[in-house]
C-alpha cells in the first residue's frame, strides 16, 4: 500500500475485474461439463411432457444433477406462472 | 522409458510452438535424446521456428501413409546432434492423421528418444485431440490473460476425460503451467492478471514465468530455438523450466521485481 493510495478513488482495478469474470465463467462451465451428456436432452423431453399439463416456459426449468460420497441428486426446479391451464 | 509431453493450450498464438521449440533444445543439451513432433497438419510452423524449414522432405502424414519411412521424416537439428523433429505436412487435409498412425510412430520413437515433445495445434480439433492423446505430461502453455485462462481450464478438462490415461484408468496426465507473456510492470499496475491470480483459478504445478520479451521475435527470425539465446530473460525462463522439469531446485524468476523506496512510497508505474 503506498502513501498516494490513500488519495486515489477506489475503484475495482481491471485485472480484478478479469479474474472476477474468469472465476464465475470458469466455475459455471467446470460444473456444465461434469454433468452427463444426456442431461439437456432429458430436459426438453421433460419440458415437453409438462407442458401437455401446465404452461411453463422454456426458461422457468432448471435441472442440476448433484453428486456426494454416496448418492445422487437429480434435482428439478419449475417455476409455475399464476394463471395454470387444466 | 520415454516420456510423451505435450504442449497445449487451447488458444493459438500464446507460444505452444516457442515453448516446444525451445524445452525440446533444452532437453537434448542436457544430454536427452528428444525428438519434437509438429501435429498442425496444414499451418505447421515448428520447422521454421527450428530453423530447419528447407530440409524438410517427408512429413508425419507420409510416413502415416507409409510413402516414408520414420527415419526420412526425421531431421536432425543443426545446433544439437541429440535432437530431431518431425514436421507436419503442409498439404494434407488433417483427417490423415490418425490415432492408430499416431500411436504406431510414438511406439517407434520411443525405443529410441528418451522425450517426445508433441506440439499441439489451437483448438480442440483432431490434431490437438491426437496430440495429447498419449501424453503422460501435459505443459499448459497460458497467457495472464482471459480468453487463454479460459481456454486452458477447457483443455484440462479434455486431459482429464479424453486421453490415454483417462480411458485406460491409468494414472492421470502430469498437468503443468508455463505462463508466457508476463509483464511484471502491468501485473503491479494492476492492468495485468498475476500468477497468483491465475493459480487460483488453475491451481497447477508452475514450471515457470516466460516474461514477455524481444527475444522471442529475434528468435523466430532467425529460426534459432529462444532457449540459445542464453543472455535472454525467456531464453533464461526456459533454461529454468527445463532443469525445474528435470528435477533440479532453480527458485521462480520473473514474478516480482524488487520495488524501489520512492516507488513503494508513491506507488508509481
Amino acid at each position: 500500500m503506498s502513501l498516494l493510495d490513500y488519495f486515489r478513488t477506489s475503484k475495482i482495478s481491471s485485472a480484478s475485474l478479469a479474474k472476477e469474470r474468469l472465476q464465475i465463467l470458469v466455475a459455471y462451465e467446470r460444473s456444465s461439463s461434469s454433468q452427463p451428456s444426456y442431461l439437456p436432452q432429458l430436459q426438453k423431453e421433460l419440458l415437453l411432457v409438462i407442458q401437455r399439463y401446465v404452461d411453463v416456459s422454456q426458461d422457468a426449468m432448471t435441472i442440476n444433477l448433484e453428486q456426494n460420497d454416496n448418492q445422487e441428486t437429480l434435482e428439478l426446479n419449475i417455476v409455475l406462472s399464476d394463471r395454470r391451464r387444466n | 522409458m520415454a516420456r510423451i509431453i505435450v504442449v497445449t493450450s487451447g488458444k493459438g498464438g500464446v507460444g505452444k510452438t516457442t515453448t516446444s521449440a525451445a524445452i525440446s533444445m533444452g532437453l537434448a543439451k542436457k544430454g536427452h535424446k528428444t525428438v519434437v513432433i509438429d501435429f498442425d497438419v496444414g499451418l505447421r510452423n515448428l520447422d521454421l521456428i527450428m530453423g530447419c524449414e528447407r530440409r524438410v522432405v517427408y512429413d508425419i502424414i507420409n510416413v502415416i501413409n507409409g510413402e516414408a519411412t520414420l527415419h526420412q521424416a526425421l531431421i536432425k537439428d543443426k545446433n544439437c546432434n541429440l535432437l530431431s523433429i518431425l514436421p507436419a505436412s503442409q498439404t494434407r487435409n488433417k483427417d490423415a492423421l490418425t490415432q492408430e498412425g499416431i500411436g504406431k510412430i510414438l511406439e517407434e520413437l520411443a525405443k529410441e528418444f528418451k522425450y517426445i515433445v508433441c506440439d499441439s495445434p489451437a483448438g480442440i480439433e483432431k490434431g490437438a485431440h491426437l496430440a495429447m492423446y498419449f501424453a503422460d505430461d501435459a505443459f499448459i502453455v497460458t497467457n495472464p490473460e482471459v480468453s487463454s485462462v479460459r481456454d486452458s481450464d477447457r483443455i484440462l478438462g479434455l486431459l482429464a476425460s479424453k486421453s490415454r490415461r483417462a480411458e485406460q484408468n491409468a494414472e492421470p496426465i502430469k498437468e503443468y503451467l508455463l505462463l508466457s507473456r508476463y509483464s511484471q510492470e502491468r501485473v503491479r499496475s494492476k492492468e495485468m492478471l498475476s500468477l497468483d491470480d491465475v493459480q487460483e483459478i488453475l491451481s497447477l504445478d508452475l514450471l515457470g514465468v516466460i516474461p514477455e520479451s524481444k527475444s522471442v521475435l529475434l528468435a523466430s527470425n532467425s529460426g534459432i530455438p529462444v532457449i540459445l539465446d542464453e543472455k535472454s530473460d525467456a531464453g533464461q525462463a526456459y533454461a529454468d523450466i527445463v532443469a525445474r522439469y528435470l528435477g533440479e531446485k532453480k527458485p521462480h524468476r520473473f514474478i516480482d521485481d524488487k520495488k524501489g523506496f520512492f516507488r513503494k512510497l508513491f506507488g508509481g508505474k
